[in-house]
């Protein structure tokens, strides 16, 4: 398939930095992407299993914390936005497809389970981290948040320190 | 000021807005690269730093704009949301996370834009995410003490590290730098190109020429506060300043009238102030002209702001930095509170003043001496200038 090339990285990341001042100067936060999972997440519990959330600790005080559906959330309606723009960035630059991406020696299986379980570990951290890249890393770092800037030193420092054991999935 | 919200943009619409920004968030992660777990792990194997590029980029220009924006006094950093730092929870998390982005490939926001547009692994990824807040809600009490300890607020870097703000973003700005050098030349090692370390091509003069401007115009740019309050230090900048004076004989007479033009902001402690109050005053200080919500009542049409401490030097100092920041309609009281207290609140006509009185004032402050302090005594404060909105409650 013949696919638009992508934008110069800077640029990217110069457009990316002013939106986020925006965002930050228009809802007073930053950008971010694990906080809609998270509601996601506690409002399929709330609906599927509504006396086991009632008696949850980690649900009853995400309730006491939030009001409202957890779906009418900022962070919901933004990841709804993401999911709407990359698809038509992906349709214009025609890189629209079923696709399970991979490195070159990976077999499907070992992809499949590479993702669920590092997906696993990125939904815990986030949450322990109290954000994810989006959230806590870049958002931190606009702020200048010594915790979000942290977080950030973990996270790359981390994937680099674990690089070498996952080097199958990949190379 | 900003954040536009609570007031200018109302809860409903900053959700419309947040479906904006989030299909621009998409449109350029997915337009950079960022659907593509390959190409986000390249940064961990050195054959692509796209990731670091895009997402250092965009740290430093974040990080100017707020900076810029609040030294115009555009935004109320005390307004906007600061992730908190909780020193386990932050690093251990993140750690988790660096794992999860190596065995996944893919981070939360990036694993949406591939989703997007039909990646199979980044949709399992999603799926593993949602499993692992599960499994952080089911095991919370297991992990609630560590999440929750060394709580240390809403602390910035440049305060950790005891440095200026300025000086870390010209810092922070210069470590880019160097990264994106020195990674593209890991890059061309690890894929096998040969080029020269330095190239001298336009594209590559003008970011470095870029980068630079940046880097040093950090130093421009100091919170609005930090340089307000230090140059009112300089008594040569007060001097050149006019500010228009009310002398203590109209403000008594306004006091006295009930003048609802006249705004009266006391900029003495709250102690002193909570000992006696000029009635229909407002307790202030300097630090609400830098706050969305006080500052306000500085901007109401028809109004004379009327600044009062307890000598008139503190007085002009702080009607400057008002001026500076761009208010109008202030006047000081000529003499500070100690002249109004001495001349007017304690006046007799034994007192030496007296004598280069004419008739129609010494008439006038024998009356004010006794209503104004019967004024003062049936009034009750105030209070402090309201601060009903709060820090913007974010993250993740």
């Amino acid at each position: 398939m013949n696919t638009t090339k992508y934008m110069n990285p800077y640029l990217a990341g110069f457009l990316l930095g002013l939106l986020l001042v925006a965002t930050i100067y228009i809802s007073g936060r930053g950008l971010g992407a694990s906080g809609a999972m998270k509601s996601v997440t506690v409002e399929t519990v709330q609906n599927v299993a509504p006396k086991h959330a009632a008696n949850t600790a980690f649900f009853k005080e995400y309730a006491s914390t939030h009001s409202g559906n957890p779906l009418k959330s900022w962070l919901v309606f933004e990841v709804v936005g993401v999911i709407i723009g990359a698809f038509v960035s992906g349709l214009v630059s025609e890189r629209l497809s079923f696709k399970l991406e991979k490195g070159p020696k990976t077999k499907d299986k070992a992809r499949i389970i590479g993702a669920i379980f590092g997906g696993l570990l990125f939904g815990f951290g986030s949450q322990l981290g109290r954000g994810c890249t989006s959230g806590a890393a870049l958002s931190g770092m606009a702020v200048l948040s010594t915790g979000g800037i942290l977080t950030m030193i973990a996270i790359f420092g981390g994937a680099y320190l674990f690089a070498y054991f996952f080097r199958k999935l990949w190379l | 000021m900003g954040p536009l919200v609570p007031d200018v943009i109302s809860t409903n619409m900053n959700l419309i807005f947040a479906l904006i920004i989030g299909v621009l968030f998409g449109t350029i992660l997915e337009k950079a690269g960022f659907s593509s777990s390959r190409k986000l792990v390249g940064l961990f194997y050195g054959y692509d730093f796209t990731v670091l590029r895009v997402f250092f980029t965009a740290g430093v220009t974040g990080m100017f704009g707020i900076i810029v924006l609040d030294h115009f006094g555009f935004l109320d950093v005390n307004l906007i949301y600061i992730n908190p730092t909780f020193v386990g929870a932050s690093i251990v998390g993140g750690l988790i996370m660096g794992m999860g982005f190596v065995v996944g490939g893919y981070c939360p926001g990036t694993s949406v834009c591939a989703a997007a547009i039909g990646k199979i692994d980044a949709m399992y990824f999603i799926l593993g995410i949602v499993g692992g807040i599960l499994i952080f809600a089911e095991g919370y009490p297991l992990w609630e003490g560590f999440y929750k300890a060394n709580n240390l607020g809403y602390i910035r870097i440049f305060d950790t590290l005891g440095m200026s703000q300025s000086f870390f973003a010209f810092l922070l700005t210069v470590i880019a730098m160097v990264a994106f050098w020195g990674t593209s030349i890991i890059q061309k090692k690890v894929n096998g190109i040969h080029e020269p370390i330095f190239k001298f091509t336009p594209y590559h003069l003008s970011l470095t020429a870029i980068g630079a401007f940046i880097a040093v115009s950090a130093f421009f740019v100091p919170p609005q506060k930090e340089t307000l309050l230090a140059k009112v230090e300089d008594e040569k900048f007060v001097a050149q300043y006019e500010v228009e004076q009310m002398d203590i004989d109209e403000f008594a007479y306004r006091i006295m009238d009930r003048d609802k033009k006249m705004q009266i902001f006391d900029f003495r402690s709250f102690e002193e102030y909570k000992e006696m109050s000029i009635p229909n005053s407002i307790s202030f200080s300097v630090n609400n002209f830098f706050e969305k919500e006080p500052n306000r009542l500085l901007n109401i049409q028809g109004r004379t702001n009327v600044f009062i401490a307890n000598s008139e030097i503190e007085e002009k100092k702080i009607a400057v930095i008002a001026q500076e920041m761009g208010y109008e309609n202030i006047e000081i009281l000529s003499g500070g509170i100690a002249q109004f207290q001495a001349e007017i609140l304690e006046f007799s006509q034994e007192k030496p003043v007296a004598n280069d009185l004419n008739r129609a004032t010494l008439k006038f402050r024998t009356k004010a001496a006794v209503e104004i302090p019967e004024m003062i005594k049936n009034n009750k404060p105030a209070g402090k200038v309201e601060k009903k909105l709060k820090r913007v409650v974010g993250g993740c």
